[in-house]
């Protein structure tokens, strides 16, 4: 812990990221955002993907397709929901004294139709389904949204909101097993480009309770997810940068996805933590992206 | 007592197969047979209930759930176990 709230003081210090008071819930200074943008230009010229359809979904999306991803199944403690008040002007009052007395004013705020976007993909399986069967070969999508896992931390890497940059495909089980592989090794270069070790393990995603324990573990046993691992607040407990995981047909069943001879369709995801892509530079290379080493400023700034 | 046929009611009922539970055989992988990810949590929380036995960590994985004989045999070795204890 002692590195990461180090890493993170020397961050506050050098203005990279701004303190608001909440743990894994920070403002972003100009160099920082700058890093961001470059590396996402250099996924743009690693990706082949010139062809995929670019979606940008805002970081809520439809209660409902949230209730329907099953989202809640797995990872009940990380979702954020959002609440508005919809009191009458009494209530309004007593809220106001609330806030006052420092008591609780939530008690009236209810449920809208938002909720907070957990991972980018996930508006988007139930577009594409409303769209009909896929066309001939499937598809390809490139998203990138803010997005919001209630896991307050002082460690740096783990923020609250932070952005994910995903390509998605959705087609045959052949098709985005491809696409998965293909991403493996193309993500480890783009990594190494930009002076960082990488080293790719098997994964699971932290599913809530026992029951978790075994959904994480058949998980691992199928091989079903790839982490890219990469130092960040420790050459030892690597941090997760980006992801490669194959749903199976797990989408496909859950919002009625069909390929175009109308067999439920596999679906498969790379994400790019993109925050965290950055904070492993800074944590390599120094907190000033001025003295970065010549062929890491040139894969980022030309 | 854990027997193929109790292990296949409860899969029949808590599995969600598209098979009939009955026409599987004690050795069939269940996995094959459509048994999901999320169905296999479901049928081991089903059977700890029916048992009243927990299945510790090492043992929450593909393969314990993987054939009726297996899952036989793992009850009855928990059941011995957890009731000596």
């Amino acid at each position: 812990m002692d590195m990461q709230t180090n890493l993170l003081d020397r961050l506050f210090d050098a203005g990279l990221l701004i303190d608001t008071g909440v743990d894994g819930l920070y403002g972003r200074s100009g160099a920082f955002e700058d890093v961001i943008a470059r590396f996402e230009a250099l996924i743009a010229r690693h990706a082949p993907e010139a062809t995929a359809e670019v979606i940008r979904f805002p970081p809520g999306m439809n209660r409902a397709h949230f209730e329907g991803s099953g989202y809640m199944k797995s990872f009940p403690q990380l979702a954020g929901t959002v609440h508005s008040f919809c009191g009458c002007e009494l209530d309004h009052v007593n809220l106001l004294q609330c806030m006052a007395e420092g008591d609780d004013w939530t008690g009236k705020q209810e449920a809208t139709d938002v909720v907070l976007t957990p991972a980018a993909c996930y508006p988007l399986y139930p577009t594409i389904a409303k769209r009909g069967p896929l066309p001939e070969g499937g598809g390809l999508f490139d998203l990138q949204s803010y997005c919001f896992r209630h896991e307050p931390s002082k460690d740096p890497a783990r923020m609250q909101l932070f952005r994910m940059r995903e390509f998605v495909r959705i087609g045959t089980p052949d098709d985005v097993m491809a696409f998965r592989s293909d991403w493996m090794e193309r993500g480890s270069k783009l990594i190494a480009a930009v002076g960082l070790d990488v080293e790719l393990d098997t994964a699971n995603d932290p599913f809530f309770g026992r029951a978790g324990k075994m959904l994480g573990n058949n998980q691992r046993d199928q091989k079903l997810k790839f982490e890219l691992l990469i130092p960040v607040t420790s050459a030892t407990a690597k941090t997760a940068c980006l992801s490669f995981n194959y749903h199976q047909d797990h989408f496909g069943q859950t919002w009625g996805l069909k390929t175009a001879n109308g067999e439920t369709a596999h679906t498969a995801c790379v994400g790019f933590g993109l925050e965290r892509i950055a904070l492993a530079l800074f944590a390599r290379h120094g907190l000033d992206t001025a003295d970065w080493p010549e062929p890491v400023r040139k894969a980022l700034w030309g | 007592m854990a027997t193929a046929d109790t292990i296949r009611t409860i899969l029949a009922q808590h599995g969600k197969l598209p098979v009939d539970a009955a026409t599987l055989g004690e050795d069939s992988d269940l996995y094959a047979a459509g048994l999901s990810s999320f169905a296999s949590v479901q049928l081991m929380l089903a059977i700890e209930e029916e048992f009243d036995i927990e299945f510790p960590e090492n043992l929450l994985n593909r393969k314990t759930f993987s054939t009726i004989a297996t899952i036989v045999e793992v009850v009855t070795e928990l059941s011995k176990d957890q009731q000596a204890a």
